[in-house]
């Protein structure tokens, strides 16, 4: 019976990756970070329900997990859109227009105060830290939920933001 | 034999070969290019010289250089690369005459393209398009024509077009460099460790092995190569002090976290040769006598963490991470782990937390070299130290200490941006004054502009005004002009630059940062962040200006770890010189550089408006109306986020920005 069971693939729910995730790191404290990178390379983010079940299989406080997930950048507690449009906020992209083009790429897309994602789910606009790409001043990367895809902008303006949201749009209608 | 079957240099010549992953040869790596060394066969000595020709110069004498790093990707470089690979056997060129490399460091020619053919010139083309490779590559290989070439990047062959193309070697952009750590960028394939070994690679790891530990280390006290990773500290040093604990675990640890924005030298050099940054990685763990390294690479910079990971594989492949390294009896591993990204994790004691599993920083003494990750002895390089160590122990003390300042001996890599022609990467000996590396080399800023202030160091570093410019570049000089040396990153800017908005940028992005163990950090830079916001939207008194000098004072002194430390440098530096500029935000209520929102305008000039409606369109705010009754537009002031995009593309130029 048991034999059995385990022929049956277990649904994976965020609770159910974590379980795998703290096994695989053998449930080591010190893996912390490298569980909560695995389990958000496969969701976009940190869904609640791994973070309990982490918690739980290393024996820690959650706010221990929490701090550490609110701490480092790379994680997001929210899910995201189909598409991240992150804007370097590094110094040579903010000297040529960087800022502006954040307020205007929020704008231009109705991102309500206080949240990052459109209402329809498609983008999220995120600052970023530099890329290292200064040269291309200023600087947009636009990823996809999963990490998967991801592509650099260099030169960017608001007519070129424009641009990029429609070769996401059709990007995503063709996909669909 | 090579991945794909093929004989290369790391295979052996013959049978009479006896080196093994088992019983390694002493002579492994110089046998890769001079050998054989312990059999004498002509044929095998020619196999190998015959392949590191065609390592060097590619088949017949034909090469297709394209830059694959992200920047020149970003810029296009992929799709040259294909551009190239589609016709390159039209033109009757050997399809793997094409290669790719790392980058340059000449950021702004990308993409490029260095073209050679066997009695030619190499010619170095500069922001090649994918519509124009065809044409290029016709008019170099089938017409022997040059022109049209940024640069001729070598001095044999003849072409025709030479004379109105310049030799890259007269050119101040590369003349006034040293490529002593930087010089296999944009030239070695950096996926490739056969490359490496072609060009001299790992020929400082063999010779590190064949001395003991402190010889290693005498020979880097020689050198007096101090750290580049922001703080300076005599590398020699910090490795003594670990080599002399007890313990019998030790660590090495290459910091390739590089956070500073604007600096990305660690990025590019790692990404065009990352076997020199781990060859350094296994010379100290040998001098500090570790048996583990890491290598600890910003996530944000995939690339980066992506070759270093394929160095690794590959060196431990051949044997040279392993057990019994080079058959010197000496064991060593490497493991690359992905910072997940926070710009305090730079700082040594919170890398080594980060690596741990944990956050935030801790009180240093005791110092890493002391008491580092899980508690032993650790020594934290950064990425160009460790760079630097590999190429002098390849070429003795003295081709280092050749250059630099009686305090600050060789070279160091600054990443030149804003508002200068020729954004880049540049290598330069130590003490090389900054107006040469602005002026001359990045070439200053652009027509009609004026030169206002160079930033270096980063977040930690400060504003150097333009008439200070001919401050030369060491630890010393620049702290006394209010700056730092920091990792090396330089941000050029003009007259279009805000003084004020650039330090409350720095504060804004460190209070961000700031871990919050501390409170003097903490506390203190958010109060330094609104006092500059509230200047900045026009609500200063002259009473803030003290405050800013007193709070970032406490912020300096009494913060726990460097980057509360250094925290205030861009508000004190700014302050120091340029306080008019505060006093104009603060007195006059006017941003004389245009930059700070709220104390400008966007209006339309109703005597220019032909009322086409092309603003209105395009406004994300729909702050712009027609009034009926003239049929010009106009700009709510309350809706206007001020984004400049009405400016930019108003056909008649009607609309105008005051200050
Ligand atoms: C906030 C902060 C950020 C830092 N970031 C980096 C970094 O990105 N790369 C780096 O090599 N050193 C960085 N450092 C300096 C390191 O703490 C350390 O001094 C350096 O890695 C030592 O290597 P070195 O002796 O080879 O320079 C940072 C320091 C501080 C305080
Ligand atoms: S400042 Fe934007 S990429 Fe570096």
């Amino acid at each position: 019976m048991a034999q059995l069971l385990k022929l049956i693939p277990r649904e994976t729910t965020p609770g159910a990756l974590a379980h795998d995730v703290a096994a695989k790191y053998g449930r080591e404290r010190r893996y912390l970070i490298r569980m909560l990178q695995e389990i958000q390379s496969t969701y976009g983010y940190l869904p609640q329900e791994a973070l309990r079940v982490i918690a739980n299989e290393l024996r820690i406080p959650l706010t221990e997990v929490l701090t550490v997930a609110t701490f480092y950048h790379q994680f997001r507690l929210e899910k995201p859109g189909e598409f991240i449009i992150m804007l370097c906020m590094g110094t040579a992209c903010h000297l040529r227009g960087n800022a502006a083009n954040y307020e205007f790429l929020r704008t231009y897309l109705g991102i309500k105060p206080g949240r990052s994602t459109t209402s329809d789910g498609v983008f999220s606009v995120e600052k970023a830290r530099c890329f290292g790409c200064c040269s291309l001043a200023p600087v947009v990367m636009v990823v996809s939920r999963d990490g998967s895809y991801r592509k650099l902008y260099g030169g960017v303006t608001p007519a070129k933001l424009r641009r990029i949201i429609a070769e996401h749009r059709a990007k995503l209608a063709k996909k669909r | 034999m090579g991945d794909d079957g093929s004989w290369n240099l790391m295979s052996r010549c013959c049978g009479k070969c006896w080196h093994s992953l088992e019983y390694p040869c002493r002579n492994y790596i110089r046998c890769r290019t001079e050998g054989p060394l312990c059999h004498d066969d002509q044929r095998c000595r020619t196999l190998r010289s015959e392949r590191v020709r065609y390592i060097k110069e590619g088949p017949n004498g034909y090469r297709i250089k394209v830059p694959l790093a992200s920047c020149s990707i970003a810029a296009g470089a992929k799709e040259v690369l294909d551009a190239v690979k589609e016709v390159v056997e039209s033109l009757g060129i050997p399809s793997d005459a094409v290669k790719t490399v790392g980058c340059t460091g000449l950021c702004y020619l990308d993409p490029w393209l260095e073209l050679k053919a066997p009695g030619m010139p190499a010619a170095l083309y500069g922001n090649v398009k994918p519509a124009e490779v065809e044409g290029i590559l016709k008019k170099y290989f089938i017409e022997n024509d040059v022109s049209g070439a940024y640069a001729i990047s070598e001095r044999t062959g003849k072409a025709r077009g030479e004379g109105d193309v310049p030799t890259l070697s007269e050119l101040d952009v590369w003349r006034l460099q040293v490529r002593y750590v930087s010089r296999n960028c944009g030239v070695v394939n950096p996926e490739s460790i056969e490359d490496y070994i072609a060009y001299g690679g790992y020929r400082g790891l063999d010779r590190a092995l064949r001395m003991s530990p402190e010889e290693v280390i005498e020979e880097v006290k020689k050198s007096g190569l101090r750290g580049r990773g922001g703080a300076g500290f005599p590398t020699w040093l910090k490795w003594r002090i670990c080599r002399n604990q007890p313990s019998k675990e030790k660590y090495v640890i290459v910091n390739a976290d590089e956070g500073d924005p604007g600096a990305f030298m660690n990025r590019l050099l790692a990404e065009s040769d990352p076997h020199r940054v781990l060859e350094g990685l296994i010379i100290a763990g040998y001098a500090v006598g570790a048996t583990k390294g890491f290598i600890f690479v910003r996530a944000e910079k995939p690339l980066m963490a992506e070759r270093l990971q394929k160095a690794v594989e590959e060196a431990r492949k051949h044997g040279i991470l392993g057990k019994n390294i080079l058959g010197r009896g000496f064991d060593f591993d490497v493991e690359v782990i992905l910072s997940a990204g926070a710009f305090v994790c730079g700082e040594e004691t919170a890398l080594i937390a980060a690596i741990e599993g944990r956050a935030t920083p801790r009180q240093r003494p005791p110092y890493p070299a002391v008491v580092g990750l899980w508690g032993k002895p650790t020594v934290i390089n950064n990425v160009e130290t460790l760079a630097h160590v590999a190429t002098l122990m390849a070429e003795g003390w003295e081709s280092f200490a050749a250059y630099g300042t009686e305090r600050s001996k060789g070279t160091k890599m600054f990443c030149v941006t804003g508002a200068v022609k020729r954004t880049g990467a540049y290598e330069v000996p130590i003490g090389t004054t900054l107006r040469t590396l602005v002026e001359k080399i990045a070439g200053g800023v652009k027509e009609g502009r004026k030169l206002k202030a160079v930033q270096i160091g980063g977040p930690s570093g400060g504003c150097v005004p333009a008439h200070l410019l001919d401050t030369p570049i060491d630890y010393e000089s620049l702290r006394d002009a209010g700056a730092i040396m920091g990792s090396g990153g330089i941000v050029v800017m003009d007259d279009t630059a805000c003084m004020v908005d650039v330090a409350r940028y720095f504060t804004s992005f460190i209070v961000a940062e700031s871990c919050g163990k501390c409170f003097p950090c903490r506390i203190g830079t958010k109060i330094l962040y609104d006092t500059l916001t509230k200047i900045t939207e026009g609500k200063g008194t002259l009473e803030d200006l003290e405050i800013l000098e007193s709070v970032g004072r406490v912020v300096r002194d009494a913060s726990l770890c460097a980057l509360g430390g250094t925290a205030p440098n861009p508000v004190l530096s700014t302050l120091r010189h340029f306080r008019d500029e505060y006093l104009a935000h603060i007195i006059d209520k006017k941003c004389p550089a245009g930059v700070c929102t709220k104390l400008l305008k966007y209006r339309i000039n109703p005597d220019k408006c032909v009322g086409c409606g092309t603003c209105a369109k395009h406004c994300p705010a729909g702050a712009i109306s027609k009034d009926e009754k003239s049929g010009k537009y106009v700009i709510d002031q309350e809706k206007c986020v001020k984004c400049g995009t009405c400016v930019t593309i108003c056909p008649v130029n009607a609309v105008v920005k005051e200050v």
